[in-house]
Protein backbone atom coordinates (compact mmCIF):
# COMPACT_ATOMS: atom_id res chain seq x y z
CA UNK A 1 0.00 0.00 0.00
CA UNK A 2 0.98 3.50 -0.75
CA UNK A 3 -0.68 6.60 1.04
CA UNK A 4 -0.74 9.51 -0.55
CA UNK A 5 -0.11 12.29 2.21
CA UNK A 6 -0.10 15.39 -0.69
CA UNK A 7 -1.49 15.08 -3.92
CA UNK A 8 0.84 17.61 -5.68
CA UNK A 9 -0.45 19.66 -8.44
CA UNK A 10 -2.45 16.93 -10.43
CA UNK A 11 -1.22 13.26 -10.39
CA UNK A 12 -3.52 10.05 -12.01
CA UNK A 13 -2.51 6.71 -12.32
CA UNK A 14 -2.24 5.72 -15.96
CA UNK A 15 -1.20 3.21 -17.87
CA UNK A 16 -1.43 2.38 -21.92
CA UNK A 17 -4.73 3.20 -22.03
CA UNK A 18 -8.64 1.87 -22.81
CA UNK A 19 -9.06 0.84 -25.72
CA UNK A 20 -12.45 -0.75 -27.55
CA UNK A 21 -14.47 1.80 -26.36
CA UNK A 22 -14.39 5.22 -28.22
CA UNK A 23 -17.32 4.10 -29.75
CA UNK A 24 -19.00 4.77 -26.79
CA UNK A 25 -17.74 8.21 -26.64
CA UNK A 26 -15.23 6.68 -23.76
CA UNK A 27 -11.40 8.38 -24.43
CA UNK A 28 -8.47 5.75 -24.53
CA UNK A 29 -6.61 8.34 -22.49
CA UNK A 30 -3.42 6.47 -20.52
CA UNK A 31 0.27 8.32 -19.71
CA UNK A 32 0.28 11.50 -21.89
CA UNK A 33 4.26 10.65 -22.58
CA UNK A 34 3.98 7.02 -23.26
CA UNK A 35 7.55 6.62 -24.19
CA UNK A 36 8.58 7.58 -20.48
CA UNK A 37 6.26 5.99 -18.23
CA UNK A 38 7.41 2.89 -20.64
CA UNK A 39 10.83 2.88 -19.62
CA UNK A 40 9.86 3.44 -16.32
CA UNK A 41 8.44 0.11 -16.15
CA UNK A 42 11.24 -1.40 -18.38
CA UNK A 43 13.63 -0.13 -15.65
CA UNK A 44 11.43 -2.58 -12.83
CA UNK A 45 11.07 -5.41 -15.65
CA UNK A 46 7.34 -4.74 -15.38
CA UNK A 47 4.95 -5.52 -17.79
CA UNK A 48 4.82 -2.79 -20.46
CA UNK A 49 0.72 -2.58 -19.32
CA UNK A 50 1.20 -2.24 -15.67
CA UNK A 51 -0.08 1.20 -14.18
CA UNK A 52 2.13 3.81 -13.42
CA UNK A 53 1.66 7.39 -11.52
CA UNK A 54 1.55 10.86 -13.79
CA UNK A 55 2.67 13.53 -11.71
CA UNK A 56 2.24 16.56 -13.22
CA UNK A 57 4.97 20.13 -12.18
CA UNK A 58 4.47 19.71 -8.55
CA UNK A 59 4.97 16.19 -6.57
CA UNK A 60 2.79 14.64 -4.51
CA UNK A 61 4.22 13.12 -0.83
CA UNK A 62 3.70 9.22 -0.69
CA UNK A 63 4.56 6.83 2.04
CA UNK A 64 5.06 3.16 1.58
CA UNK A 65 3.89 0.65 3.60
CA UNK A 66 5.39 -2.03 1.68
CA UNK A 67 8.33 -3.00 0.66
CA UNK A 68 9.07 -2.07 -3.45
CA UNK A 69 11.14 -1.06 -5.99
CA UNK A 70 10.94 1.85 -7.79
CA UNK A 71 11.89 4.12 -10.52
CA UNK A 72 11.00 7.47 -11.44
CA UNK A 73 11.26 8.95 -15.28
CA UNK A 74 10.17 11.79 -17.45
CA UNK A 75 9.99 15.17 -15.90
CA UNK A 76 12.74 15.63 -12.77
CA UNK A 77 10.88 16.82 -10.22
CA UNK A 78 14.15 16.43 -7.89
CA UNK A 79 12.47 13.64 -6.13
CA UNK A 80 13.62 13.07 -2.58
CA UNK A 81 13.32 9.74 -0.55
CA UNK A 82 13.29 10.20 3.38
CA UNK A 83 15.17 13.72 2.74
CA UNK A 84 17.58 12.35 -0.09
CA UNK A 85 17.88 12.89 -3.12
CA UNK A 86 17.49 10.37 -5.76
CA UNK A 87 18.44 9.84 -9.16
CA UNK A 88 15.85 9.98 -12.10
CA UNK A 89 15.98 6.81 -14.53
CA UNK A 90 17.25 4.26 -12.09
CA UNK A 91 15.70 1.68 -10.16
CA UNK A 92 15.25 2.51 -6.21
CA UNK A 93 14.51 0.09 -3.06
CA UNK A 94 12.41 1.18 -0.77
CA UNK A 95 11.36 0.49 2.84
CA UNK A 96 8.18 -0.20 4.95
CA UNK A 97 8.30 2.99 5.99
CA UNK A 98 9.73 5.22 3.62
CA UNK A 99 8.28 8.77 2.71
CA UNK A 100 8.95 9.76 -1.32
CA UNK A 101 8.39 13.42 -1.93
CA UNK A 102 9.81 15.88 -4.49
CA UNK A 103 11.08 19.20 -4.93
CA UNK A 104 11.85 22.12 -7.85
CA UNK A 105 10.87 20.82 -11.60
CA UNK A 106 14.56 21.18 -13.46
CA UNK A 107 12.80 19.98 -16.70
CA UNK A 108 9.69 18.58 -18.79
CA UNK A 109 6.64 18.53 -16.76
CA UNK A 110 5.22 15.01 -16.26
CA UNK A 111 7.24 12.72 -13.75
CA UNK A 112 6.42 8.80 -13.96
CA UNK A 113 6.65 6.70 -10.73
CA UNK A 114 6.71 3.04 -11.57
CA UNK A 115 6.50 0.42 -8.52
CA UNK A 116 7.14 -3.41 -8.59
CA UNK A 117 4.55 -5.01 -10.43
CA UNK A 118 2.47 -1.75 -10.88
CA UNK A 119 -0.28 0.19 -9.43
CA UNK A 120 -2.73 -2.10 -8.59
CA UNK A 121 -6.20 0.28 -8.66
CA UNK A 122 -9.20 -1.03 -9.91
CA UNK A 123 -9.70 -1.36 -13.63
CA UNK A 124 -12.63 -0.31 -15.56
CA UNK A 125 -13.03 -1.61 -18.52
CA UNK A 126 -9.62 -3.20 -18.74
CA UNK A 127 -7.72 -0.37 -18.18
CA UNK A 128 -7.04 1.68 -15.13
CA UNK A 129 -6.55 5.24 -16.62
CA UNK A 130 -8.26 7.83 -14.57
CA UNK A 131 -10.86 9.51 -16.43
CA UNK A 132 -13.37 11.25 -14.89
CA UNK A 133 -17.13 9.24 -14.61
CA UNK A 134 -14.72 6.19 -15.70
CA UNK A 135 -12.76 5.55 -12.78
CA UNK A 136 -13.83 6.23 -9.16
CA UNK A 137 -11.80 9.84 -9.41
CA UNK A 138 -9.82 11.20 -12.02
CA UNK A 139 -6.81 12.16 -10.14
CA UNK A 140 -5.05 10.61 -6.60
CA UNK A 141 -6.85 11.38 -3.37
CA UNK A 142 -5.42 12.93 -0.05
CA UNK A 143 -5.33 10.32 2.51
CA UNK A 144 -5.85 7.14 -0.52
CA UNK A 145 -4.02 4.01 0.28
CA UNK A 146 -2.81 2.72 -3.12
CA UNK A 147 -2.52 -0.68 -3.84
CA UNK A 148 0.68 -2.56 -4.84
CA UNK A 149 2.20 -6.06 -5.06
CA UNK A 150 3.89 -7.49 -2.11
CA UNK A 151 7.73 -8.12 -3.31
CA UNK A 152 9.43 -10.83 -1.56
CA UNK A 153 12.91 -10.76 -2.96
CA UNK A 154 14.65 -7.49 -3.30
CA UNK A 155 17.45 -7.77 -6.40
CA UNK A 156 17.94 -4.52 -7.30
CA UNK A 157 21.33 -5.01 -8.44
CA UNK A 158 20.05 -6.53 -12.08
CA UNK A 159 18.21 -4.14 -12.36
CA UNK A 160 20.56 -0.74 -12.41
CA UNK A 161 21.19 0.46 -15.23
CA UNK A 162 21.23 4.55 -15.75
CA UNK A 163 19.56 5.88 -19.00
CA UNK A 164 19.54 9.79 -20.37
CA UNK A 165 17.40 10.87 -22.89
CA UNK A 166 17.46 14.66 -22.27
CA UNK A 167 16.72 15.44 -26.66
CA UNK A 168 13.23 14.59 -25.29
CA UNK A 169 13.05 17.61 -23.13
CA UNK A 170 14.78 20.20 -25.44
CA UNK A 171 13.72 19.13 -28.92
CA UNK A 172 10.99 21.56 -29.98
CA UNK A 173 10.56 19.69 -32.99
CA UNK A 174 7.51 18.08 -33.36
CA UNK A 175 6.75 15.18 -36.28
CA UNK A 176 3.70 15.66 -38.23
CA UNK A 177 1.72 13.76 -40.61
CA UNK A 178 -1.02 15.91 -42.94
CA UNK A 179 -4.57 15.53 -41.80
CA UNK A 180 -7.43 14.61 -43.55
CA UNK A 181 -8.30 18.17 -44.23
CA UNK A 182 -4.66 19.32 -44.83
CA UNK A 183 -5.13 19.83 -48.53
CA UNK A 184 -7.85 22.28 -47.81
CA UNK A 185 -5.67 24.95 -46.61
CA UNK A 186 -4.64 27.70 -48.65
CA UNK A 187 -0.95 27.98 -50.00
CA UNK A 188 -0.02 30.64 -47.33
CA UNK A 189 -1.76 28.65 -44.40
CA UNK A 190 0.32 25.30 -45.56
CA UNK A 191 3.16 27.53 -45.80
CA UNK A 192 2.99 29.29 -42.28
CA UNK A 193 1.72 26.23 -40.59
CA UNK A 194 5.55 25.11 -41.11
CA UNK A 195 7.53 27.93 -40.78
CA UNK A 196 6.48 29.78 -38.48
CA UNK A 197 6.99 28.93 -34.29
CA UNK A 198 4.44 28.28 -32.13
CA UNK A 199 3.86 29.01 -28.33
CA UNK A 200 1.95 26.52 -25.82
CA UNK A 201 -1.40 28.84 -23.81
CA UNK A 202 -2.71 28.39 -20.54
CA UNK A 203 -5.04 26.21 -21.68
CA UNK A 204 -2.77 22.84 -21.88
CA UNK A 205 -4.08 19.61 -19.94
CA UNK A 206 -5.07 15.69 -20.49
CA UNK A 207 -7.24 17.21 -23.11
CA UNK A 208 -6.01 19.10 -25.40
CA UNK A 209 -3.31 21.86 -26.29
CA UNK A 210 -4.00 25.40 -27.39
CA UNK A 211 -1.28 27.40 -28.97
CA UNK A 212 -1.50 30.96 -28.19
CA UNK A 213 -0.48 32.05 -32.45
CA UNK A 214 -3.99 32.11 -34.45
CA UNK A 215 -3.74 30.88 -38.01
CA UNK A 216 -5.52 33.01 -40.16
CA UNK A 217 -8.64 30.47 -41.16
CA UNK A 218 -11.38 30.65 -43.63
CA UNK A 219 -12.03 26.83 -43.32
CA UNK A 220 -15.78 26.16 -42.24
CA UNK A 221 -16.08 23.50 -39.84
CA UNK A 222 -17.33 19.74 -40.75
CA UNK A 223 -19.58 17.51 -39.69
CA UNK A 224 -18.54 15.72 -36.18
CA UNK A 225 -16.42 13.53 -37.36
CA UNK A 226 -13.40 11.00 -36.01
CA UNK A 227 -10.19 12.21 -34.10
CA UNK A 228 -7.55 10.77 -32.41
CA UNK A 229 -4.72 11.21 -29.93
CA UNK A 230 -2.60 13.49 -31.56
CA UNK A 231 -4.90 15.37 -34.15
CA UNK A 232 -4.14 19.01 -35.13
CA UNK A 233 -7.69 20.90 -35.36
CA UNK A 234 -7.51 24.59 -36.59
CA UNK A 235 -10.97 26.20 -35.43
CA UNK A 236 -13.07 28.69 -37.61
CA UNK A 237 -11.22 31.95 -35.46
CA UNK A 238 -8.00 30.25 -36.22
CA UNK A 239 -7.05 29.03 -33.11
CA UNK A 240 -4.76 25.79 -33.23
CA UNK A 241 -5.87 22.58 -30.73
CA UNK A 242 -4.03 19.56 -30.77
CA UNK A 243 -5.65 16.76 -28.74
CA UNK A 244 -4.15 15.10 -26.42
CA UNK A 245 -4.61 11.49 -24.40
CA UNK A 246 -7.65 12.74 -22.75
CA UNK A 247 -9.34 13.86 -26.14
CA UNK A 248 -13.40 13.37 -27.16
CA UNK A 249 -13.42 10.49 -29.84
CA UNK A 250 -14.87 13.23 -32.30
CA UNK A 251 -15.05 16.85 -33.24
CA UNK A 252 -16.35 18.91 -35.89
CA UNK A 253 -13.13 20.93 -36.89
CA UNK A 254 -10.62 20.57 -39.65
CA UNK A 255 -8.36 17.83 -38.98
CA UNK A 256 -5.03 20.06 -40.57
CA UNK A 257 -2.14 17.32 -39.07
CA UNK A 258 -1.62 14.41 -37.29
CA UNK A 259 1.20 14.09 -34.33
CA UNK A 260 2.88 10.79 -34.24
CA UNK A 261 3.59 8.84 -31.44
CA UNK A 262 6.57 9.87 -30.25
CA UNK A 263 6.03 13.89 -30.75
CA UNK A 264 2.70 13.40 -28.55
CA UNK A 265 5.24 12.04 -26.01
CA UNK A 266 7.58 14.77 -26.46
CA UNK A 267 4.49 17.04 -26.76
CA UNK A 268 3.43 15.94 -23.02
CA UNK A 269 6.84 17.46 -21.76
CA UNK A 270 5.97 20.68 -22.49
CA UNK A 271 4.35 23.82 -21.05
CA UNK A 272 3.03 27.08 -21.38
CA UNK A 273 5.00 29.51 -22.90
CA UNK A 274 7.33 26.81 -24.28
CA UNK A 275 8.19 26.83 -28.24
CA UNK A 276 7.31 24.30 -31.10
CA UNK A 277 7.34 24.04 -34.27
CA UNK A 278 6.00 21.45 -36.87
CA UNK A 279 7.79 19.56 -39.13
CA UNK A 280 6.94 16.97 -41.59
CA UNK A 281 7.68 13.30 -41.61
CA UNK B 1 -28.55 -1.47 -49.94
CA UNK B 2 -26.95 1.17 -52.21
CA UNK B 3 -23.12 1.52 -52.52
CA UNK B 4 -21.28 4.85 -52.26
CA UNK B 5 -18.83 6.66 -53.70
CA UNK B 6 -16.01 5.97 -50.71
CA UNK B 7 -13.09 8.13 -50.22
CA UNK B 8 -9.76 6.28 -48.31
CA UNK B 9 -7.80 8.69 -46.77
CA UNK B 10 -4.26 7.82 -44.46
CA UNK B 11 -4.74 9.47 -40.80
CA UNK B 12 -1.33 9.49 -39.16
CA UNK B 13 0.61 6.10 -39.74
CA UNK B 14 -1.61 3.88 -38.62
CA UNK B 15 -5.61 4.63 -39.92
CA UNK B 16 -7.09 5.02 -42.73
CA UNK B 17 -10.74 7.27 -42.41
CA UNK B 18 -13.26 6.15 -44.81
CA UNK B 19 -15.25 8.79 -45.94
CA UNK B 20 -19.38 9.14 -47.05
CA UNK B 21 -20.73 11.71 -49.12
CA UNK B 22 -20.86 15.10 -46.83
CA UNK B 23 -24.59 15.42 -45.62
CA UNK B 24 -26.71 13.71 -43.05
CA UNK B 25 -28.54 10.58 -44.16
CA UNK B 26 -30.10 7.69 -42.72
CA UNK B 27 -29.09 5.76 -45.54
CA UNK B 28 -25.54 6.81 -45.34
CA UNK B 29 -25.61 5.79 -41.61
CA UNK B 30 -26.44 2.75 -42.05
CA UNK B 31 -24.17 1.94 -44.88
CA UNK B 32 -21.58 2.72 -42.45
CA UNK B 33 -22.96 0.78 -39.67
CA UNK B 34 -23.09 -2.24 -42.32
CA UNK B 35 -19.64 -1.65 -43.09
CA UNK B 36 -18.43 -1.43 -39.43
CA UNK B 37 -20.23 -4.52 -38.73
CA UNK B 38 -18.46 -6.70 -41.05
CA UNK B 39 -14.77 -4.88 -40.36
CA UNK B 40 -16.00 -6.11 -36.76
CA UNK B 41 -15.74 -9.29 -37.85
CA UNK B 42 -12.93 -9.19 -40.14
CA UNK B 43 -10.93 -7.82 -37.54
CA UNK B 44 -12.41 -9.60 -34.28
CA UNK B 45 -9.28 -11.28 -32.96
CA UNK B 46 -6.79 -8.22 -33.72
CA UNK B 47 -6.09 -5.52 -31.89
CA UNK B 48 -8.00 -3.53 -34.66
CA UNK B 49 -10.57 -0.60 -33.74
CA UNK B 50 -12.91 1.36 -35.37
CA UNK B 51 -14.90 4.15 -34.76
CA UNK B 52 -17.94 5.60 -36.66
CA UNK B 53 -19.42 9.10 -36.96
CA UNK B 54 -21.93 10.44 -39.05
CA UNK B 55 -20.03 10.08 -42.70
CA UNK B 56 -16.70 8.31 -41.89
CA UNK B 57 -15.38 5.06 -40.27
CA UNK B 58 -12.08 5.16 -38.78
CA UNK B 59 -10.05 2.05 -38.57
CA UNK B 60 -6.88 1.73 -36.46
CA UNK B 61 -4.51 -1.34 -36.98
CA UNK B 62 -2.23 -1.84 -34.27
CA UNK B 63 1.15 -1.26 -36.66
CA UNK B 64 2.25 0.70 -39.21
CA UNK B 65 0.32 0.27 -42.64
CA UNK B 66 1.26 0.53 -46.10
CA UNK B 67 -1.84 2.45 -47.05
CA UNK B 68 -2.19 0.75 -50.75
CA UNK B 69 -2.12 -2.92 -49.22
CA UNK B 70 -4.93 -1.74 -46.78
CA UNK B 71 -7.46 0.53 -48.83
CA UNK B 72 -7.38 -2.88 -51.51
CA UNK B 73 -8.68 -4.74 -48.90
CA UNK B 74 -11.27 -2.53 -47.47
CA UNK B 75 -12.66 -2.19 -50.72
CA UNK B 76 -12.69 -5.69 -51.61
CA UNK B 77 -14.84 -5.51 -48.22
CA UNK B 78 -16.80 -2.97 -48.82
CA UNK B 79 -17.60 -4.58 -52.19
CA UNK B 80 -18.49 -8.06 -51.35
CA UNK B 81 -21.65 -6.90 -48.17
CA UNK B 82 -24.33 -7.96 -49.39
CA UNK B 83 -27.67 -6.62 -49.18
CA UNK B 84 -29.25 -9.28 -47.59
CA UNK B 85 -27.61 -8.72 -44.43
CA UNK B 86 -29.76 -7.50 -41.68
CA UNK B 87 -29.21 -5.01 -39.50
CA UNK B 88 -31.79 -4.19 -36.41
CA UNK B 89 -32.39 -1.17 -34.67
CA UNK B 90 -34.18 -0.39 -31.73
CA UNK B 91 -36.26 2.26 -30.85
CA UNK B 92 -36.16 3.00 -27.17
CA UNK B 93 -38.70 5.53 -25.26
CA UNK B 94 -37.26 7.41 -22.70
CA UNK B 95 -38.92 9.01 -20.01
CA UNK B 96 -38.73 12.93 -19.61
CA UNK B 97 -39.85 15.11 -16.97
CA UNK B 98 -40.29 18.39 -18.47
CA UNK B 99 -41.26 20.25 -15.06
CA UNK B 100 -40.03 23.61 -15.02
CA UNK B 101 -37.35 22.60 -11.84
CA UNK B 102 -35.70 20.43 -14.22
CA UNK B 103 -36.38 22.26 -17.48
CA UNK B 104 -34.04 25.67 -15.91
CA UNK B 105 -34.45 27.51 -19.07
CA UNK B 106 -37.90 26.79 -20.29
CA UNK B 107 -38.55 30.17 -19.49
CA UNK B 108 -35.85 31.37 -21.66
CA UNK B 109 -36.66 30.05 -24.49
CA UNK B 110 -40.28 30.53 -23.71
CA UNK B 111 -39.47 33.79 -24.26
CA UNK B 112 -36.93 34.00 -27.03
CA UNK B 113 -38.83 31.82 -29.48
CA UNK B 114 -42.15 32.83 -28.60
CA UNK B 115 -43.64 29.63 -28.39
CA UNK B 116 -45.86 28.42 -25.20
CA UNK B 117 -43.76 25.84 -22.83
CA UNK B 118 -46.84 23.34 -23.61
CA UNK B 119 -45.74 23.79 -27.16
CA UNK B 120 -42.46 23.34 -27.29
CA UNK B 121 -42.46 20.13 -25.14
CA UNK B 122 -45.17 18.97 -27.54
CA UNK B 123 -42.56 19.52 -30.25
CA UNK B 124 -40.02 18.00 -28.55
CA UNK B 125 -41.67 14.85 -27.98
CA UNK B 126 -43.45 14.61 -31.65
CA UNK B 127 -40.21 13.19 -33.58
CA UNK B 128 -38.36 10.13 -33.08
CA UNK B 129 -34.28 11.34 -33.24
CA UNK B 130 -31.70 8.89 -35.09
CA UNK B 131 -28.91 8.28 -32.79
CA UNK B 132 -26.26 9.00 -35.42
CA UNK B 133 -23.18 9.29 -33.12
CA UNK B 134 -21.59 8.47 -29.67
CA UNK B 135 -19.17 10.94 -28.54
CA UNK B 136 -17.92 14.05 -27.02
CA UNK B 137 -19.16 12.65 -22.98
CA UNK B 138 -19.10 9.14 -22.59
CA UNK B 139 -22.40 8.02 -23.73
CA UNK B 140 -23.06 11.59 -24.98
CA UNK B 141 -25.78 10.81 -28.15
CA UNK B 142 -25.63 12.74 -31.37
CA UNK B 143 -29.29 13.10 -32.65
CA UNK B 144 -30.90 13.52 -35.51
CA UNK B 145 -32.02 16.80 -35.94
CA UNK B 146 -35.15 18.82 -34.36
CA UNK B 147 -37.78 20.60 -35.22
CA UNK B 148 -37.08 24.37 -36.53
CA UNK B 149 -39.87 25.77 -34.37
CA UNK B 150 -37.58 25.28 -31.22
CA UNK B 151 -33.74 25.54 -33.00
CA UNK B 152 -32.02 27.64 -30.03
CA UNK B 153 -28.63 29.09 -30.07
CA UNK B 154 -26.23 27.36 -27.33
CA UNK B 155 -25.48 29.74 -24.42
CA UNK B 156 -22.73 32.38 -24.77
CA UNK B 157 -21.43 30.79 -21.37
CA UNK B 158 -20.97 27.19 -20.65
CA UNK B 159 -23.13 26.46 -17.33
CA UNK B 160 -20.82 24.75 -14.76
CA UNK B 161 -22.12 21.46 -13.71
CA UNK B 162 -25.48 20.74 -15.83
CA UNK B 163 -27.15 17.62 -14.10
CA UNK B 164 -26.77 13.82 -14.86
CA UNK B 165 -29.55 13.23 -16.71
CA UNK B 166 -30.59 17.08 -18.29
CA UNK B 167 -31.95 17.13 -21.67
CA UNK B 168 -30.85 20.19 -23.84
CA UNK B 169 -31.10 22.29 -27.03
CA UNK B 170 -28.13 23.31 -28.76
CA UNK B 171 -28.79 25.07 -32.03
CA UNK B 172 -30.50 22.50 -34.34
CA UNK B 173 -29.38 19.83 -31.67
CA UNK B 174 -31.18 17.91 -28.77
CA UNK B 175 -29.08 15.70 -26.70
CA UNK B 176 -29.24 14.04 -22.97
CA UNK B 177 -26.15 14.99 -20.62
CA UNK B 178 -25.03 11.47 -19.35
CA UNK B 179 -23.21 12.70 -16.62
CA UNK B 180 -22.71 16.01 -14.57
CA UNK B 181 -20.63 18.37 -16.50
CA UNK B 182 -20.01 21.69 -18.09
CA UNK B 183 -22.34 22.23 -20.95
CA UNK B 184 -24.27 25.11 -22.77
CA UNK B 185 -27.17 23.72 -23.81
CA UNK B 186 -30.48 25.28 -22.76
CA UNK B 187 -32.13 22.88 -20.61
CA UNK B 188 -35.83 22.06 -21.00
CA UNK B 189 -36.06 18.41 -18.82
CA UNK B 190 -34.32 15.95 -17.11
CA UNK B 191 -34.43 11.74 -17.70
CA UNK B 192 -34.31 9.42 -14.51
CA UNK B 193 -32.42 6.94 -17.06
CA UNK B 194 -29.03 6.15 -16.51
CA UNK B 195 -27.68 6.37 -19.91
CA UNK B 196 -24.40 5.53 -19.34
CA UNK B 197 -23.17 3.09 -16.29
CA UNK B 198 -19.58 1.70 -15.94
CA UNK B 199 -21.20 -1.71 -13.98
CA UNK B 200 -23.51 -2.30 -16.86
CA UNK B 201 -21.88 -5.60 -18.90
CA UNK B 202 -22.66 -2.52 -21.82
CA UNK B 203 -22.10 0.43 -20.38
CA UNK B 204 -24.40 2.17 -22.94
CA UNK B 205 -27.49 0.71 -24.02
CA UNK B 206 -28.29 2.83 -26.87
CA UNK B 207 -26.37 2.26 -30.04
CA UNK B 208 -25.80 4.11 -33.34
CA UNK B 209 -28.40 3.34 -35.54
CA UNK B 210 -31.10 3.18 -32.84
CA UNK B 211 -33.91 5.95 -32.28
CA UNK B 212 -35.19 7.83 -29.30
CA UNK B 213 -38.53 8.59 -28.69
CA UNK B 214 -39.02 11.16 -25.83
CA UNK B 215 -42.44 10.39 -23.69
CA UNK B 216 -43.30 12.99 -20.83
CA UNK B 217 -43.56 12.26 -17.41
CA UNK B 218 -45.24 13.91 -14.32
CA UNK B 219 -42.30 14.72 -11.09
CA UNK B 220 -44.27 12.17 -9.53
CA UNK B 221 -43.71 9.18 -12.04
CA UNK B 222 -39.92 10.77 -12.16
CA UNK B 223 -39.86 9.69 -8.41
CA UNK B 224 -41.66 6.78 -9.01
CA UNK B 225 -38.92 5.35 -12.07
CA UNK B 226 -36.40 6.76 -10.05
CA UNK B 227 -37.32 4.61 -7.10
CA UNK B 228 -37.75 1.80 -9.67
CA UNK B 229 -34.18 2.12 -11.39
CA UNK B 230 -32.84 1.92 -8.17
CA UNK B 231 -34.59 -1.52 -7.37
CA UNK B 232 -33.51 -2.79 -10.38
CA UNK B 233 -37.32 -3.55 -11.51
CA UNK B 234 -37.94 -0.54 -14.45
CA UNK B 235 -37.88 -1.79 -17.80
CA UNK B 236 -37.40 0.98 -20.80
CA UNK B 237 -39.86 0.26 -23.60
CA UNK B 238 -38.00 -0.31 -26.77
CA UNK B 239 -39.64 -1.50 -29.86
CA UNK B 240 -37.37 -3.68 -32.65
CA UNK B 241 -37.28 -1.21 -35.90
CA UNK B 242 -37.96 -2.30 -39.48
CA UNK B 243 -36.88 0.47 -41.18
Amino acid sequence: MIEVIKTGLYSSIQDKGRFGYENLGVPISGSMDQFSSSLSNKLLNNKQQDAVMEITMTGPVLKFHKKTIISITGADISPVLNNNPIRMNRAHSIEKGDVLSFGKLKYGIRSYLSVSGGFLTKKVMSSRSMYSNITESFRIVKGENLKINSIKKMNIDSLITQFDYMDHFKSNEIKVFKGPEFESLSKTQKNEIFKNQFTISNDNNRMAFQLKENLKNELKPIITSLVMQGTVQLTPSGKIIILMRDNQTCGGYPRILQLTENAINKLSQKHMNNNIHFELT
Amino acid sequence: MSSFDLKYKSYGDRSILVEWPSIIDDQILKNILLFKSHLDHKYKDSKTYIKTSYNSLLITYPKEIKKSNKVLELKNIYQKIKTLNNQSFNKWEIPVCYDIEFGKDLNFLKESLSIEIEEIISIHISKEYRVFNIGFLPGFLYLGEMDKRIHCPRKDKPVLNIEKGSVGIGGSQTGIYPNQSPGGWNIIGKTPINLFDINRKSPCFIKAGDKIKFVSISKKEFQLISIQLESNIYKLNKTLLND
